[in-house]
């Protein structure tokens, strides 16, 4: 086990690394940058020249790119010239990581704690109303842009019925203590308990619009497997031993359709950091989405590439954890 | 094997929980702080921001999100009066030249402290000006407003504008300046050229600015900033996105009238409409004119800016030789509906340009009359010229919307149809704002034969128009080096800009005006277009300023 995890890591260093390559000479090889982001209307050729050569983007580009790995060898990871302007790249990303760990973890719950039961419920009840429902409905959520959702949850719930806020992480001013950057999790250690409903009340709409097309991948995947495995022969093995229902449900049913359905959740994750990027921006929640959409509207490189990595890490990581899941729920696997 | 391990795990949680618990105390000020409902809070004025700021320390910021915030906290030597683009006293009470306009005596106010409690006196004012002027490698290329009104710093004294301050009393200084212009010393009305504690600044290393991977490093000053304003800087939360001003109780002149500003950073248009529906925001900027009707009838004000910028077409005949031919520019101009283009693309109060200046500017030329729409004129004009379907490659901007252009593709299309009814071949091209539209324009020689662009005054000053656009022979957007009347036009426009007297500048500057419009048509004039700023219910006192330089010291938020 410790073999394979090494081995994976030392993969995904390999990965970053290429990535960091690709990335650097996609961004800069693409029109533009951000210096007329800087200048804008002012932009003359001398001024571009003169910002180009104080920024270091006046030389070739393998140069650019041994100059940024020999600082980020030394844990320097670039200047942000527009989200915070100043700013060492890394320190944004961490600024902003605990906003959408929060987010993406309030979304995957939703869609978990939804998905796998209604899944279950559904390939019971093959073809009721309850299945039907369901099922129209995922399609519904997978259908539907995260943005349009996102419009129509703001719409009723904050403008209309104003029972949830509009935008934002936390109102204005509540004078919340930050320790952690979860404000959720912040309230609690701090005991600031207005303060931790308050930032929950502004995850729930971001959440639910996040969590649609999670739900409705879970919702399916579970629903197909379920079925899949209800037609198995160690079912009816079972079922003919004399099992009761329950150890069935648990141990042979649950357990079986349970694999594919932990592979898709990790595979989620990727996606739920994708969608951060539309449901932060039209949230106004200031999380590494939002920090993303700017840094590529702005073109602040070295936030883009610190982001887009810590990204694939994260990424990377999380599958990590899946296949380790997954190891633990199929014995079969271990041994190999 | 697992219960035991369970447990072991839940225990060892609860107890690091517990742990990061008790290190994890409240910080808040004290109780009854948390109002919870945001907005409407009693004397707190919310302002959704469409962009974070880029730090605190105007000279060196160069975005309007920065300085929207850092105006209520700074003042300049001269101010703007609210509402107009018109130049008042403010920390100097006055200022006279010598008989050349080369220096400038300022008679500072005797009852202005700054926000640490330190004196503004004329030697705070040249301290000012020294540490302006005085900048490292990374300062030069950063500092843009003092770079692009003074010319040069310090290393290369020779070329800047400014030479000198000096304190000739406590109160009283005199800056020497190379020649005279027209921008000074409209000039220190800007943002950028405000006074700043010395105390504060030699303290924060506030100069301390470096050029690192890709970006610039800023000193910790740029995050804590002093001036004399009617507020004070109260904290960025950067978690949040929120700003928050205090009001400053030692204001020399009227105290504001909110104890509280707060600037909330949100990116997207539709998202700050529904805050301010929800009451959370009490106003934002740059509502899409779309939405003006419906967001008053909800009951909110949108208050429309005089307009201080113009839209153009922009012509290259370095990219496209046959715009050499004044006929074929004319005949561009004659094709244009502008009148439609104002009426359908633009807000209200837009108004079709007939020079590259709004009214408002000293040296617009009022009897120069508008390019008719003519149709005919201009397909005669291009079969005189021998170029009937010419093709035109013809620009436009994407993923922006600036106050002169609310809509770049809308007014591009409508430009669009116009030439191509007269029988021009137009070859679309666009490009992203920041992904290559403006180095295309800027370029040297611009890649587009047309492209829409435009500019809004940073202050009143006939150069800070037409000076921008064709004071710089060599290195400007329209390629007026390849036209024979280009090194004239530059020439006049500088001797212009160094008469001493007011009225003469004023009557130089009309005459180039027109001679530009008549003469040389090196671009297009197409508009001005007001943009507008919208308050809540309640909000009083908001006066939309041409310059969108708003001071927010008159603002209340009254209840609904």
């Amino acid at each position: 086990m410790l073999r394979f995890v090494l081995r994976r890591l030392l993969q995904m260093i390999l990965v970053v690394l290429a990535l960091s390559m690709l990335l650097f000479g996609w961004l800069r090889s693409l029109p533009g940058g951000p210096v007329s982001a800087i200048l804008g209307e002012r932009q003359t050729t001398e001024r571009r020249e003169a910002l180009e050569i104080a920024l270091g983007l006046d030389q070739p580009l393998p140069v650019q790119y041994l100059k940024f790995m020999d600082r980020a060898v030394h844990g320097n990871f670039g200047t942000s010239t527009k989200v915070l302007p100043g700013e060492d790249a890394l320190v944004v990303f961490w600024s902003r990581l605990p906003a959408t760990v929060e987010l993406t973890l309030l979304a995957l719950v939703i869609a978990i704690t939804l998905g796998i039961p209604l899944g279950y419920i559904a390939a019971r009840r093959v073809g009721s109303l309850t299945d039907t429902t369901a099922v129209i409905f995922s399609l519904v959520g997978v259908a539907v842009p995260v943005f349009f959702t996102a419009f129509l949850l703001k719409y009723f719930f904050a403008v209309e019925w104003q029972v949830l806020p509009v935008s934002g992480r936390q109102s204005t001013g509540l004078d919340a203590t930050q320790v952690t950057g979860m404000f959720v999790l912040d309230g609690v250690l701090t005991r600031e308990w207005d303060a931790s409903w308050d930032a929950l009340k502004h995850l729930i709409l971001p959440a639910v619009a996040l969590a649609t097309i999670p739900f409705s991948v879970i919702f399916r995947i579970t629903r197909a497997s379920v079925l899949d495995v209800l037609d198995e022969d160690y079912v009816r093995t079972a079922e003919a031993k004399g099992l009761t229902a329950r150890v069935i449900r648990g141990r042979h049913v649950l357990r079986n359709a349970m694999l594919p359905v932990v592979t898709t959740i990790g595979l989620q994750v990727g996606g739920l950091l994708a969608g951060a990027i539309l449901t932060e921006t039209v949230f106004s929640y200031r999380g590494v989405g939002d920090a993303l959409a700017t840094s590529f509207r702005e073109k602040d490189y070295a936030v883009l590439q610190v982001l887009i990595l810590a990204t694939a890490v994260i990424f990377v990581l999380v599958n990590l954890v899946v296949d380790i899941a997954y190891a633990v729920l199929d014995p079969r696997i271990r041994t190999r | 094997m697992s219960r035991r391990r369970t447990v072991a795990t839940w225990t060892t949680a609860v107890l690091a929980a517990a742990t990061l618990a008790s290190c994890a105390d409240s910080q808040r000020d004290g109780e009854g702080d948390s109002g919870g409902g945001s907005g409407g809070d009693e004397g707190t004025f919310v302002f959704g921001a469409a962009g974070a700021p880029e730090m605190f320390d105007p000279y060196y910021a160069t975005d309007g999100e920065t300085f929207r915030i850092t105006r209520q906290m700074f003042e300049g030597l001269l101010g703007i009066e609210p509402g107009s683009a018109e130049v008042v006293p403010e920390l100097a009470t006055e200022w006279e030249p010598n008989e050349d306009g080369t220096e400038w005596t300022f008679t500072l106010r005797d009852d202005v402290t700054f926000h640490d409690g330190e004196p503004f006196n004329a030697e705070a004012v040249c301290y000012n000006f020294e540490r302006m002027f005085d900048q490292n490698e990374a300062g030069r290329v950063a500092a843009e407003y003092w770079g692009y009104v003074m010319g040069a710093y310090a290393d290369d004294a020779d070329n800047s504008l400014y030479q000198g301050c000096e304190a000739t009393g406590e109160f009283e200084a005199v800056v020497s300046i190379k020649g005279p212009t027209s921008g000074f010393p409209t000039m220190l009305t800007l943002e950028s050229l405000s006074m700043q504690s010395p105390k504060a600044l030699e303290e924060g290393d506030a100069n301390g600015i470096a050029a690192e991977g890709e970006g610039f490093t800023f000193p910790a000053y740029a995050d804590s900033p002093v001036g004399t304003g009617p507020f004070t800087f109260g904290e960025y939360d950067e978690a949040n996105g929120e700003i928050t001003l205090e009001r400053n109780d030692d204001y020399w002149g009227e105290q504001a009238l909110s104890s509280e500003i707060v600037f909330r950073v949100i990116p997207d248009e539709s998202t700050r409409r529904q805050e301010l529906e929800a009451g959370s925001i009490n106003g934002y900027d740059l509502p899409n004119p779309v939405d003006w009707a419906g967001l008053e009838e909800e009951g909110n004000s949108v208050e429309v800016r005089d307009p201080f910028n113009i839209l153009y077409l922009g012509l290259n005949p370095e990219a496209n030789p046959q715009l050499k031919d004044l006929k074929v520019r004319q005949a561009i101009y004659h094709a244009l509906n502008r009148e439609q283009l104002v009426q359908s693309q633009l807000p209200e109060g837009a108004a079709v340009a007939t020079q590259f200046m709004p009214d408002t500017v000293s040296g617009y030329n009022t009897s120069i009359e508008p390019y008719a729409y003519d149709p005919d004129e201009a397909k005669r004009l291009l079969a005189e010229a021998g170029a009937e379907g010419m093709t035109l490659e013809f620009a436009y901007p994407t993923e922006v919307t600036r106050p002169y252009m609310p809509d770049p593709e809308k007014i591009y299309e409508a430009l669009r149809t116009d030439l191509e009814a007269v029988g021009i071949k137009v070859k679309v091209a666009s490009a992203s704002w920041n992904g290559g539209y403006l180095d295309n324009v800027s370029g040297e020689p611009g890649k587009y034969d047309a492209y829409i662009l435009g500019w809004t005054g940073d202050y009143d000053s006939a150069y800070n128009f037409i000076g921008t656009f064709f004071g710089n022979l060599k290195d400007n957007d329209f390629g007026t080096d390849a036209m024979p009347w280009g090194k004239q036009l530059a020439d006049d426009l500088k001797e212009a800009d160094a008469i001493v007297d007011e009225a003469e500048r004023g009557a130089a500057f009309e005459k180039i005006n027109a001679q530009i419009m008549e003469e040389y048509l090196p671009g297009l004039p197409i508009s001005h277009s007001p943009p507008a700023l919208v308050v809540g219910p309640g909000v009083e006192g908001v006066t939309p300023s041409p310059l969108t330089a708003e001071e927010f010291d008159t603002v209340t938020v009254g209840g609904e």
